[in-house]
């Protein structure tokens, strides 16, 4: 019987039907894909043969004119997500290595699942949270505490003629009820902790312990052995997985738009407000009256899909060049 | 060595630290004291990374648990500029529109994954693996964009007959909805059947089983768990999903589906209602929370509770009824 020759033709026509069944359903993944492309790329054609790259480029969007510059989003969107990354690769880091080396057994379980929890909240949960207990505590006490700090050094040092402008740009101006750009970094840094966390953990938990064995050998401290043993092993793969936030990071969307201020406005003061690509698309797609409007929306789609679509094929490529098996679901 | 610097009992393996194997060296306290430092800081680290996580459930149950109750449960919201009223068409548009991407996304991802590890080859299980990685790290609001394309800014038209009006609705929801799922429950499904030993399927075989009974009630029923767990946490993902439903589904309040004709009746009334925009608990959550007033502050908290008991609950109880190997491989998140 296990000869398919031999079986009943019924049979083998059901195993056939079967089969086919399955091949469709697999090449499911390889329509969306089409379609997305289809739909982003058509969609948004139209755009580009009429504003080319003075859509990239251009910072003035006013829908009322017909005017459409993506710039201001493109700027949110890359300053918001590497700060973000910039706050949480550190704390999710350092976390990891808690968690693999250093923590008391008993504690690395709970924290693994507390970490877990985290990342299950909804995004629009966080925005809440955000909105009502985030943006007060940072508008009253912390950003005018960095604002009369950092913000009060000089803003420019004069070199060779030139005025060198001093990161304490970035901390002055009016700080608001604190709906602005450093208020979307953050809740988008809170948001991408886990992620990072939890990957560069499966990474550290792939050295092989012989390396941490033999850096115990030689008389190591507990933090030499993870420095020397673990950390420059696992570089490669730690770099990937903040790679992989990073592309976490720019697809936020909810949370972000809930807290960055909605303003298409490019600005040197984390302070000011900014607008992301996602967060464009969410407040304005539904009420796009003209066709050019949403063609516009459609290519900061076709930008904002393009973008992460690149940053997580780094990411994978870095994961699958530095050893790690990391897991579907992400 | 002074009793004073020997290393506390689980700061390093007893072997190296005990004094005979330890060359003397007189930075060794101070090297201690760098890893002692080390655990302290990334314990903080630590603290800091798991705050959020009381802070956001403990001010959700302290601005929302006062709100819950069973009006709130079963009243639609109020009409606006009236205070009370609640989310019960919110609740079951959740419902609906996960119901209608788990119909579609499910099974596509199943059978998908079944494909994969039963009969494809290398070069094609490759393609599959590395597009659906792609989509899933696609930002859910892009699929927004592909439903809206498909059923909000189009008449469908099959064979000269429109067999969809184009307009926000249900069935664009939960559409957006599938297509994140897809590729999530296609990679979690295929995980799990790779753990499924070979000798089974070779058991099976040798038994003279036909290939799609080895498939579906040796392989596929070997990994249920694993599979329902992975279907579940997928749905979890998909309950909380704003972006995608913003012009989609819309939001809706009043309800969408309005059954009052005779039985005979209830094709056209459910086909009507999936034609209509309807209200999902995050839209709601979103929309209380970026208004001026109030009351529907409050009830924002009180519908993020519910929500966050439904998504949490989802994952807790999973995690906990299934802990075994094979699910092991889709906890980590």
């Amino acid at each position: 019987m296990s000869d398919p020759k031999q079986m009943r033709p019924a049979s083998r026509a059901r195993d056939a039907v079967f089969q086919w069944f399955c091949f469709l359903m697999a090449c499911g993944v390889l329509v969306l894909i089409v379609l997305v492309g289809y739909v982003l790329w058509g969609g948004s054609a139209d755009v580009f043969r009429k504003f080319g790259w003075k859509f990239l480029t251009g910072s003035d969007w006013d829908p009322n004119t017909g005017s459409f510059g993506a710039l201001p989003f493109i700027f949110g969107t890359l300053v918001s997500s590497l700060l973000a990354l910039a706050i949480a690769a550190p704390l999710a880091i350092s976390t990891a290595i808690y968690l693999t080396e250093l923590a008391p057994h008993r504690l690395r379980q709970p924290l693994v699942f507390m970490i877990e929890m985290l990342s299950a909240i909804p995004s629009v949960i966080y925005g809440l949270w955000a909105i009502f207990i985030m943006l007060p505590w940072l508008s009253q006490s912390v950003f005018p505490l960095l604002r009369h700090s950092l913000g009060a050094l000089p803003k420019s040092i004069p070199l060779f003629h030139h005025e060198i402008p001093t990161p304490a740009l970035l901390f002055s101006g009016p700080t608001g009820a604190g709906y602005s750009m450093l208020s979307g970094a953050i809740i988008i840094a809170v948001m991408i902790l886990p992620i990072i966390t939890s990957v560069s953990r499966e990474i550290l938990r792939s050295v092989p312990d012989l390396q941490r064995e033999a850096a115990y050998g030689l008389g190591a401290t507990r933090w030499e052995v993870t420095r020397i043993a673990v950390l420059s092993y696992a570089k490669k793969g730690l770099f990937g997985a903040m790679i992989l936030g990073l592309g976490r990071a720019l697809g936020e969307t909810m949370a972000v738009t809930m807290v960055i201020g909605n303003t298409p406005r490019i600005s040197p003061s984390l302070f000011s407000p900014g607008y992301t690509l996602a967060s464009v698309i969410a407040n304005e797609f539904a009420e796009a009256t003209s066709d050019d409007y949403l063609h516009a929306l459609v290519a900061i789609g076709l930008v904002l899909m393009a973008v992460t679509v690149v940053v997580n094929l780094c990411a994978q490529l870095i994961l699958k060049l530095s050893g790690t098996e990391v897991g579907a679901v992400r | 060595m002074p009793a004073a610097t020997l290393p506390p009992a689980n700061a390093v393996s007893r072997e190296t630290s005990s004094p005979a194997a330890v060359p003397r060296d007189n930075r060794h306290g101070w090297r201690k004291g760098k890893s002692t430092l080390a655990s302290g800081v990334s314990l903080a680290c630590a603290l800091i990374v798991i705050t959020p996580l009381g802070f956001v459930l403990g001010y959700l149950i302290l601005k929302g648990a006062s709100s819950l109750n069973l009006a709130f449960f079963f009243n639609l919201p109020a009409p606006v500029g009236e205070t009370g009223g609640g989310v019960a068409n919110a609740n079951v548009g959740t419902f609906v529109v996960i119901a209608i991407a788990s119909v579609i996304g499910v099974p596509v991802g199943i059978f998908g994954a079944i494909y994969l590890t039963e009969y494809g080859g290398r070069r094609f299980n490759s393609v599959v693996r590395l597009g659906a990685d792609i989509l899933n790290g696609v930002p859910s609001i892009v699929w927004g964009i592909v439903a809206y394309a498909l059923l909000v800014n189009h008449d469908v038209v099959l064979f000269g007959h429109t067999i969809w009006h184009k307009g926000f609705s249900t069935l664009a929801g939960g559409v957006a909805l599938a297509f994140i799922l897809i590729p999530m429950v296609l990679r979690t499904t295929e995980e799990v059947l790779l753990l499924v030993p070979n000798g089974y399927r070779e058991a099976a075989t040798a038994l003279g089983i036909n290939r799609w009974r080895i498939c579906v009630q040796i392989v596929a029923k070997t990994a249920l768990k694993g599979i329902v767990t992975g279907v579940m946490l997928a749905v979890a993902r998909i309950a909380g999903e704003t972006a995608p439903l913003l012009f989609t589904a819309l939001g809706n309040r009043f309800w969408s589906f309005q059954f009052h004709g005779p039985i005979t009746a209830l094709p056209g009334e459910f086909a009507q209602g999936f034609a209509q925009p309807i209200a999902a608990l995050p839209l709601q959550i979103f929309s209380y929370a970026i208004s001026p007033y109030d009351d529907w502050h409050r009830q924002a908290w009180a519908a993020a509770l519910v929500l966050i008991l439904l998504v949490l609950s989802l994952n807790v109880g999973l995690r906990y009824l299934t802990r075994d190997r094979v699910v092991r491989v889709m906890t980590k998140p």
